[in-house]
């Protein structure tokens, strides 16, 4: 199947010969996006004006990303809809953000939902309203398969050639095999375990998990350590590993928590429930239908530069980008779900907090590029997602994957780098670099595997996320600031994924349904647990 | 004048080695086996040029002169040499003489070249100066050229104009040799022009080699290639043999007029003729219009809804006098309604119900095409039909694709039809398999249309036995998220295709 039959030969070199004269590094247009900068900068600055008008609704949620939007399902679904959901970009989304263009949507953030587990009940809840589950079958759900990623799922490429599966299985050694084998029992044995205090040892969301403190010391060392400690040394493994710390937590062995390294593994089930959930624009599709069912709640374009105590109540001040007009909000309760960098600015017995906050973000680098005629490459065949061993980056994935089209000559792919090592070094650099910079840097790295891919991006937009994910570094998801910044100060409630010490799905919207229910309780509402 | 000259033989033994090469690698990559094809044609190649070295006694008089017309034979034969044994590999059995024989020419003549050069030069140098530097200049050309080769050339160029180029190169020499050493040719009139017209000849391949190349690809197919063309979505190659038209879409055989009656009767009239009412008839793929003819034969038929992904077919077979009168016409007969769209999309935003469909989509030979045999795809479908509803799906050869053909039905199964699986000898493809889908149980039809050739109520219920050799096997629903009829196709054909 991959041969190169004798017209393919003599024709490419045909074409080669017709095109040759004419290569030139043409312009690639494009665009560098990210978080709204004027109005992240507005909010050092300070200097807003005075109010020029005050409205009273029960509750106000700032920040619409995945946390602020399923806070805002949950009371809407216990029959509150008495909020308003302020959020500074011109659409809401956090880390899921997306976009479009004529070939595809695509994600600017997170791009897949794994498949829940039974723990994850809120999750579940939420994928049966969306009609993402459609029904059940021996007492497990059942999703739609369009949604399901399709086969096949992922490619490593390798030794000059595509292999099946992320394991990088070319080139291992019986060795190898052998210690990988070993971590999947580790893994498998830490996917039963059950802590003293009867919980399971792992759980998503991670709210759910043992407190036994012989496990929460995992939480100290760093996976690099664990994998030392276990004797885990064949390099195709830790190579493994370390890509996934990448992915779900933007660092490396030597920067992330034993505990955050091994939940990633052995939270999620075995298995069939070893599948993700994937929409062309990523998770774009869920908080589009989100922000859809909370209609005119959402304000964009809403920068809340003030949250503080008043009265029993709270008062909300934000600036109101389309007119420039500062606007308050009086109200019983707030739900603060932004991460804690902002918050500590945004929220005044915060910013009155002396101590240097222990939250660190892994900054990221996601590009968008429209391929012509995407090519396949050696080896096996293109899938979902594509990644690179020897890269920079974590490969690409490809948003069109999806589609049920025959037409397959263009295609979205989804270049994602995490930022590793030094997140504030990284960030300032980050920050600091061109569009062409950057376009070079990730081309340099795709090409690795697609020789000459340039010639076949018609564009190329990219987006720096300074603050992209929280960083679970040793000692920081079971040490004392993480839990202390989960308790309301009075009448406000924080909710966000950094407070889980991780950046996934679950995570935030666990924390945004578990403070909608504080506040549903704080204002008396009945309403049924979605825990 | 010396460093003139030290670069014509740089330039000759240059060209002279990447004749060998676009030789070896032709006979490569149309003949396989590199290591035989490389040694025989390296060997021969030598061989030759140590005959042309003996025969450069026998040139005396005049001997710039000859040098002018030899460089002129080299870059006319060497340049057009890739291009003459590309064409000709279409007649494959005598194609290996041609080539040794090309190969036999242009070593000869290359083998020519530095003997002649070396006694132009003899009377201006010392004997081992000459020798010391022609050689050098020779050797160093050599390894230019085999750098040169895979590096730049084949990529950049493709062995076709490399060769050309290379030729031109050598008329050049000549065109130089015939300057610097005017006191020696007294005859230069008729030497310019054979050089203009020889540069003019090797020019015009240039500019046409793509097309030559299309050409010759033509020439691959068996038969003679009345029309190809590639559309945004495949190639669509018409061959004709006497009254034998064959259809391939990307190298694939899609019909053979021989017997394509066949496949076509078996797919659509035990699923058409056994619905009591068919109104509304909808065919997903065949754009060729074959499978519509045959609905179209059936009178009770009122409508017909054709979608086909790729307009370029439709079009073809719609207005092509010689075509459109093979499929009857159908795709302009007023009860038909062809729609170019993507198979799937169209269904999923198209609400209308039909009584029967005729799925005939290309074998499942990528991820792509394999979506459209999902219990996803089905379940869709299933969506669309009308109570009573009758489809039929053309799945492979249950024979050559046994573990793909069950996969299909049981694919099916799982999106809650009920399924009659049968097959049908077509002669051009083999043993094929083709599976009824139902709601209700479906009875094989005791009556068929008028004017059929292949199909009676007798050979129709036969077709639902299947022998020991291609019965049943167990097998998995192929979902989304699994695709396993991909893995299952491709295995099973690379059996057939590659022997192992």
């Amino acid at each position: 199947m991959t041969g190169l039959t004798r017209r393919e030969f003599i024709g490419g070199a045909l074409a080669a010969a017709a095109f040759g004269a004419c290569r030139t590094e043409r312009g690639i247009p494009g665009e560098l996006l990210g978080p709204n900068h004027a109005l992240g900068h507005k909010l050092r600055a300070g200097g807003f004006p005075a109010p020029t008008s005050t409205e009273r609704v029960p509750v106000v949620i700032v920040g619409g990303g995945v946390a602020g939007l399923t806070a805002g399902w949950k009371l809407l679904r216990s029959g509150e809809g008495r909020f308003v959901l302020l959020d500074l970009e011109a659409r809401a989304g956090g880390n899921a953000a997306w976009g479009e263009n004529e070939v595809s949507p695509y994600p600017w953030g997170a791009h897949y939902l794994p498949v829940p587990g039974p723990r994850a009940r809120a999750v579940r809840e939420l994928l049966r309203e969306l009609k993402v589950i459609v029904g059940d079958k021996g007492g497990k759900p059942v999703y739609d398969e369009a949604v399901l990623c399709h086969a096949p799922e992922e490619r490593l490429y390798i030794h000059g050639r595509w292999q099946e599966g992320l394991y990088p299985r070319l080139g291992a050694s019986a060795a190898d095999l052998a210690e990988r084998d070993r971590f999947h029992a580790e893994i498998a044995a830490l996917r039963r375990r059950v802590g003293r205090d009867g919980r399971p040892a792992f759980a998503i969301p991670m709210e759910l998990s043992s407190r036994d403190p012989e496990l929460l010391a995992l939480d100290r060392v760093t996976m690099a350590a664990w994998l030392d400690e276990k004797g885990f040394r064949s390099p195709a493994l830790r190579w493994y590993v370390e890509y996934a710390c990448r992915d779900d937590f933007g660092g490396g062995l030597a920067e992330v928590s034993a505990w955050a390294g091994l939940q990633y593994y052995a939270a999620r089930g075995e298995g069939e429930d070893d599948e993700y959930l994937v929409w062309p624009e990523g998770n774009g599709f869920l908080v589009r239908r989100l922000a859809e069912a909370l209609g005119p709640r959402v304000r964009t374009g809403a920068l809340a530069f003030d949250v503080a105590p008043d009265g029993d109540g709270v008062r909300v001040d934000y600036h109101d980008a389309a007119t420039g007009a500062t606007r308050r909000l009086l109200a019983k309760r707030a739900i603060v779900c932004a991460p804690r960098f902002a918050a500590r600015r945004i929220v005044k017995p915060l910013r009155e907090d002396p101590k240097p906050s222990g939250f660190a973000y892994a900054p990221w680098f996601v590009a968008n590029l429209t391929v012509e005629n995407p090519p396949s490459g050696l080896g096996a065949a293109p899938a979902w997602d594509n990644m690179i061993h020897s890269g920079e980056g974590l490969g690409y994935v490809d948003a069109t994957h999806q589609s049920f089209s025959q037409n397959r000559r263009r295609a979205v792919w989804t270049y994602y780098r995490a930022l590793t090592g030094d997140p504030e070094g990284q960030r300032a650099a980050a920050y600091k670099r061109s569009l062409a910079e950057w376009r070079e840097e990730c081309l340099r790295d795709l090409e690795r595997a697609h020789p000459r891919l340039r010639e076949r991006v018609s564009r190329f937009d990219g987006w720096v996320w300074g603050h992209g994910m929280i960083l679970p570094k040793p000692g920081f998801i079971w040490g004392a600031e993480r839990q202390a910044a989960l308790k309301p100060i009075g009448p406000i409630h924080f909710a966000h994924s950094d407070l889980s010490g991780f950046s996934i799905f679950e995570e935030a919207m666990d924390r945004g349904v578990r403070s909608a229910e504080a506040v549903l309780a704080a204002l008396g509402k009945s309403y049924r647990s979605s825990l | 004048m010396n460093i003139a000259l030290y670069a014509s033989v740089f330039l000759v033994a240059t060209c002279g080695l990447i004749y060998e090469l676009v030789a070896g690698a032709l006979a490569s990559y149309l003949l396989g086996d590199t290591v035989l094809q490389f040694s025989t044609v390296i060997g021969a190649y030598l061989f030759a040029m140590g005959v042309g070295s003996w025969l450069s006694r026998f040139v005396g008089k005049g001997l710039a002169a000859r040098f002018v017309q030899v460089e002129l034979l080299v870059g006319l034969v060497g340049g057009f040499s890739s291009t003459f044994l590309f064409l000709a590999f279409a007649h494959a059995a005598s194609f290996r003489v041609l080539l040794y024989l090309v190969v036999f020419v242009v070593g000869t003549l290359v083998g020519l070249e530095i003997p002649l050069m070396m006694r132009i030069l003899k009377d201006r140098l010392d004997f081992k100066d000459l020798v010391s530097q022609v050689l050098t200049m020779d050797y160093i050309g050599a390894l230019f050229a085999s750098v040169l080769f895979p590096l730049l050339l084949v990529p950049k160029l493709g062995l076709l104009n490399t060769a050309l180029l290379f030729g031109l190169l050598n008329v050049g020499v000549a065109a130089a040799t015939l300057h610097l050493l005017r006191d020696a040719i007294p005859e230069r009139a008729g030497l310019r022009a054979l050089c203009a017209g020889s540069a003019a000849a090797l020019c015009l391949g240039l500019v046409f080699s793509g097309e030559i190349a299309s050409r010759a690809e033509g020439d691959m197919y068996a038969d003679e290639v009345i029309f190809s063309k590639s559309s945004p979505y495949q190639k669509i190659v018409l061959t004709r043999w006497k009254d034998d038209w064959r259809l391939f879409l990307n190298g694939n055989l899609q019909f053979s007029t021989m017997d394509e009656y066949r496949y076509h009767e078996a797919l659509v009239h035990p699923a058409l003729s056994a619905h009591a009412d068919p109104r509304s008839v909808l065919i997903l793929g065949g754009g060729d219009g074959l499978a519509a003819r045959e609905v179209l034969r059936d009178k009770r038929v009122g409508a017909v809804t054709l979608v086909d992904l790729d307009p370029v077919m439709t079009h073809l077979f719609t207005t092509h006098r010689s075509l459109s009168a093979l499929n009857g016409h159908s795709l302009s007969d007023p009860r038909m309604t062809v729609v170019n769209a993507d198979a799937y999309r169209w269904l999923e935003k198209n609400d209308r119900r039909f009584d029967v469909v005729i799925v005939d989509f290309p074998d499942p030979s990528n991820y792509a095409v394999g979506k459209l045999y999902t219990t996803a795809f089905y379940r869709l479908l299933s969506r669309r039909l009308a109570p009573g509803a009758i489809v039929t799906v053309q799945s492979t050869s249950p024979l050559f694709a046994r573990q793909t053909y069950w996969t299909v039905v049981t694919t099916m199964e799982a999106a809650g039809f009920k399924t009659s699986p049968y097959h049908a000898y077509v002669p051009s493809f083999g043993e094929w398999g083709f599976v009824i889908g139902a709601t209700s149980p479906y009875r094989v039809p005791s009556k068929f249309p008028a004017g059929l050739r292949y199909l009676t109520p007798d050979i129709a219920r036969g077709m639902f036995d299947f022998p020991g050799d291609m019965s049943r096997v167990p097998a998995e629903p192929n979902r989304l998220d699994t695709q396993v009829l991909v893995q299952h196709y491709e295995r099973e054909w690379a059996r057939i295709t590659h022997g192992g």
